[in-house]
């Protein structure tokens, strides 16, 4: 390697660097009608959005195949609307976390206890709230519902964009500080680069999550208030309702299809996308693929029209908001006994919110409930827990063989984990009423056999992080084992399950934080005018909100964030520390 | 560069002015740990000064407080006359780790700099341009850093620091993470440059631990001291460049460098080879491996014994990082005598040397027993209780009253594998106990 002598210099490369190709291609075209595809959609659901709520009244919703597409459409728009509220939600949260110590303070144990509440117990609270706060407009029923999918979306997105922030890599910071990035552009160079590749995987983890909610959320009923908003949800509530089958099959078709379109035309791309954010200095082996994102790399005239939002981009890259980074770090020792003392304030003021919070609380359940009714739902709590450990047992008993299986055979696992996937995102309430049928026909015991449907939906997180585990399980331990022949459950003991552990862990408590959730619409199932209830918290919640028992609504999801958060703290979490130090395979 | 510039030189006021700096670290209530003891360095236009020592040597540290990137504890640091709060533009630093954007393209890592100082787009790709051809990166421009070697990635960092005309380039072990060849190349790459005048810097400040690129690249070398981190030795390098490294007033300037480095000033020979006293001494993580090697080697032709450091290491592959921690652990447990740039095996290093498995552990069980205090307290700690057991919680705790966690977690280390090699006494690591008892 030498420098060069020759003058071929700038102006060469820089007229090969500007140079735009600016004729259009095939890939322009077919990226054109996808753009404009996408446009129109949006314009018409979004129009729909704000339309009066006597709309809902004089065109209810009605189980007409023609009016599907529709219907799918304003779902998936409420599904974008809560995800970018999330990003927002996230961006500004995280951000504060990470840079303020006093708002740290507050945002991260309230990020950790808020994961552990039970979303579909919010609904019977935000629903009146959004509807007073847009009297007459369907706005306020669409807020309400984008908000159920936001409180299940934005908590796990925050905390992995918060981690990121606090650990960018020291030599980048320093790099940043010593060239005086502002924190305008530090925030767009090195922060949001950084957390992209984790961000997007929360962000599709939450996607998944989210369409359990927003069909659970879009027929809501409050104790006298019912609202009804045009949308798969509201079709399937109908469906069962009028106990109309082949209605169902259809919202089946609908939703199956919404997510890998959703799938196909946004997740993929920015998969692809964001793996050039990855922070790894070596080339990665196998890049995330995705047609659309191909597609529109490939355009030309594309492009060329997007040099004016690049240039504008970059102009306000240039922007200088606030003070620069420059100065170092000052030595704290001076101003330590101030600081100390305005912790303490802070931290006395942040308890005293706290207790005010819970007296309230208390008080207001205190009203009209004694201390006698909290051992109802700590009763039917033990029950749901029964039923989450002994669900995620034998989930786990059928799917991390599978799944080792699938996963040691790439050609099977490359086929069956955008499957496994599939089926995580897709809404397991859709299903329901296959099983709510086969229950009353066989005339099984419903305190049993209601419990699957809890784990119907989660399930399959188990399932495809089994498959990632075993897929990245190294090659040459596996020769090892081969060589010494190691078998059975030796095998299994010494080599595979402690390989995919880690990956097993996170698996399972992402499907034990799902199934608590599900249980308050899988406890009470209806088909018709049959209704099927098992003895648990879930359906304690499910009922006091229909019945519109606020008292009870907020007991239930106290007891019921006490259980998830003492689970988790017990055993999940001493089990993800114990993967961490002693399994990881690096 | 040749006599007459650094006569000019040495007349011109400095560039780079650091005066009694000190850098210390709380350690709660056992005081502060002192990582830079009153320093004081001055850069002066047209010189290149390299900070030769040690890891642990505070020149790191020192190179950072320099840039603004961090405020040292006293003392003051000056650019150009101006005291320096924070980072300023006429200061550019080179990483060890390159440091670079994944998610840049090289000409976009390039542009960085111009772009937090708010140069227009146009200009920006002009000026990065610019630095890319000088710099050898022609063809690389939209590259991401992935894709690129080692070699091209820190001249991706080079280029950066350049294009941002910064008038002092500081270089934190540039060179360090790559392999032999490459990290040669681009260092008389970047002399050729420099010679030649062909980047906007007037001074240049290089951390180093290595001890012939420190000889072959600076006109002036200050050699540092751990425990606390000072100054021990300022040398002045008067040959002109190129410089060969086969030439014989190199090779003396090499030796008495590696001379002054193991020479411990006054103090009688074996007191302060590590900080801390008895059991609070704090003990590099050295591998019994690394130290049989070493002792293999010396006993071994052609030194039989008694070898020079310099053709030492160039023969074990060690950098002095390497090298110093391994030597002076043998020297601890006086299996051999480090003085002058040389090191000579004990009688006791001898018969290591030339013992069997059973030998070699039961001598190094005894010099282990002797010389080190904090592996013969947890053995009378475990030989006290009836269960021959003890956490190692308890003895961490007591070693940071003394030392910083970091400090405390590596010296235990040391001494547990120490311990372990010789079976001294046994480690339980997922109940973080100690034990005497054997696992057979």
């Amino acid at each position: 390697m030498v420098f060069p002598t020759n003058d071929r210099g700038a102006p060469s490369a820089l007229a090969a660097l500007t140079r735009n190709r600016i004729l259009p291609n095939i890939y322009d075209l077919a990226a054109f009608s996808l753009l404009a595809a996408v446009a129109v959609l949006a314009f018409h659901g979004g129009a729909g959005m704000r339309s009066p709520l006597e709309g809902l009244a004089t065109s209810p919703v009605a189980l007409d195949p023609i009016l599907l597409p529709e219907y799918a459409l304003r779902t998936t728009l409420r599904m974008f609307a809560a995800i970018i509220a999330s990003l927002i939600f996230t961006f500004v949260v995280a951000t504060l976390a990470a840079k303020s110590r006093r708002a740290e303070m507050i945002i991260i144990p309230a990020l950790d206890i808020l994961q552990s509440v039970p979303v579909l117990g919010f609904l019977t609270f935000t629903v009146t709230f959004f509807m007073g706060l847009f009297p007459g407009s369907q706005l306020g029923a669409e807020c309400a519902a984008i908000f159920a999918i936001f409180t299940s979306q934005a908590w796990n997105m925050a905390f992995s964009f918060y981690q990121s922030l606090r650990t960018v890599p020291r030599d980048l910071d320093e790099v940043s500080r010593g060239f005086g990035l502002s924190s305008w552009q530090r925030f767009w160079r090195l922060e949001a680069p950084f957390a992209a590749p984790g961000l997007v995987w929360n962000t599709m983890m939450s996607m998944s999550g989210g369409w359990f909610f927003v069909v659970a959320s879009e027929a809501i009923t409050v104790g006298d208030t019912t609202v009804q908003l045009p949308g798969l949800g509201s079709w399937l509530a109908l469906a069962i309702k009028e106990q109309d089958f082949a209605a169902i099959a259809w919202a089946v078709l609908a939703m199956a299809i919404v997510i890998g379109l959703y799938d196909q035309l946004l997740f993929r791309p920015i998969v692809a996308w964001a793996d050039k954010f990855r922070f790894e200095q070596t080339a990665g082996q196998q890049k995330p693929r995705s047609w659309v994102y191909g597609l529109i790399r490939r355009t030309h005239l594309l492009k060329y029209l997007s040099g004016p939002f690049a240039w504008l981009w970059n102009r306000l890259l240039l922007v200088r908001l606030s003070h620069t980074h420059r100065a170092a770090p000052a030595p704290r020792q001076d101003a330590q006994a101030t600081t100390r003392a305005i912790d303490y304030a802070w931290l006395g003021l942040i308890i005293a919110i706290g207790a005010w919070g819970a007296w309230t609380a208390v008080s207001y359940v205190g009203q009209s409930l004694s201390l006698s009714d909290i051992w109802d739902p700590l009763g039917r709590g033990l029950v749901t827990l029964l039923r989450v450990i002994v669900l995620i047992a034998v989930a786990s008993l059928i799917w991390v063989p599978l799944g080792v299986w699938i996963g040691l055979r790439p050609a099977v696992a490359e086929r069956v984990q955008p499957i496994a996937q599939f089926l995580a995102a897709f809404p397991a309430n859709v299903l329901f009423p296959f099983a709510v049928v086969a229950i009353v026909a066989t005339g099984a015991n419903p305190d049993i056999w209601l419990s699957p449907l809890m784990v119907l939906g989660t399930q399959w997180y188990i399932l495809f992080n089994v498959i990632a585990g075993a897929s990245a399980f190294p090659t040459d331990l596996r020769e090892v084992a081969s060589v010494y022949q190691l078998r059975s459950w030796t095998w299994w003991r010494r080599v595979m399950l402690p390989g995919i552990f880690p990956y097993y862990v996170t698996g399972a408590l992402t499907a034990s934080g799902g199934s608590w959730n599900a249980s308050i619409v899988a406890e009470v199932v209806s088909w018709g005018d049959t209704k099927l209830e098992a003895y648990g918290l879930g359906s304690y919640i499910a009922k006091a909100t229909e019945a519109g028992d606020f008292p009870r609504v907020v007991l239930g999801i106290a007891v019921m964030s006490l259980f998830v958060t003492l689970f988790n703290r017990t055993l999940w979490r001493p089990l993800y520390v114990f993967a961490e130090r002693r399994l990881r395979l690096d | 560069m040749d006599a007459t510039v650094i006569t000019r030189a040495a007349k011109t006021a400095p560039l780079v002015s650091a005066a009694q700096i000190c850098q210390t670290y709380d350690k709660g209530a056992s005081g502060s740990l002192i990582v830079l003891d009153k320093v004081d360095v001055e850069l002066r236009p047209a010189e290149i000064v390299g900070l030769l020592g040690r890891s642990g040597s505070g020149k790191s540290t020192l190179l950072r407080a320099i840039a603004g990137l961090i405020a040292p504890s006293s003392g003051t640091v000056t650019f150009q006359g101006k005291p320096v709060t924070g980072p300023t533009s006429g200061v550019a630093v080179v990483f060890q780790s390159f440091a670079l954007f994944p998610w840049l393209t090289v000409l976009e890592n390039v542009e960085l700099g111009l772009e937090a100082q708010g140069v227009v787009p146009a200009e920006r790709r002009k000026r990065a341009l610019a630095a890319i051809d000088l710099i050898g990166l022609d063809g690389f421009e939209s590259a991401y850093p992935k894709e690129l070697s080692g070699g091209m990635r820190q001249r991706v960092g080079l280029a950066r620091a350049l294009v941002v005309h910064p008038k002092v380039l500081l270089m934190d072990e540039p060179f360090s993470a790559l392999d032999v060849l490459t990290a040669e190349t681009l260092r008389t790459d970047l002399l050729d440059l420099w010679c030649e005048g062909r980047m906007p810097i007037e001074a240049i400040l290089m951390v180093t631990h290595n001890i012939e690129e420190a000889v072959l690249m600076c006109d002036r070398i200050l050699i540092f001291g751990s425990n606390p981190g000072r100054v021990i030795a300022e040398i002045k390098v008067d040959m002109p460049q190129p410089r060969n490294r086969l030439d014989p007033a190199f090779r003396m300037l090499v030796e008495d460098i590696y001379a002054r480095m193991t020479a411990r000033s006054g103090a009688p020979v074996r007191e302060g080879l590590f900080p801390g006293t008895g059991i609070s001494m704090s003990l590099p993580r050295v591998s019994t491996n690394l130290m049989a090697g070493m002792i293999e080697a010396i006993a071994a032709d052609p030194y039989k014994g008694e070898a020079d450091l310099p053709p030492l290491a160039a023969e074990l592959h060690l950098e002095i990082d390497d090298l110093f921690p391994v030597a002076e652990t043998l020297q601890l447990l006086r299996f051999a005598d480090l003085e002058g740039g040389d090191i000579k095996l004990t009688a006791p290093g001898l018969r290591f040397a030339d013992g069997d498995v059973d030998e070699r552990k039961r001598l190094f069980s005894q010099h282990l027993a002797t010389y080190v205090p904090l592996a013969a307290h947890i053995r009378r700690v475990l030989d006290e209780r009836p269960s021959h057991r003890a956490p190692a919680r308890r003895f961490r705790d007591e070693l940071e009253d003394h030392m910083s966690e970091d400090y405390a977690a590596t010296t235990l280390k040391a001494v547990t594998n120490w311990a372990r090699y010789a079976e001294y006494f046994a480690y339980d690591e997922q109940a973080d106990l100690f034990t005497l008892d054997d696992p057979d």
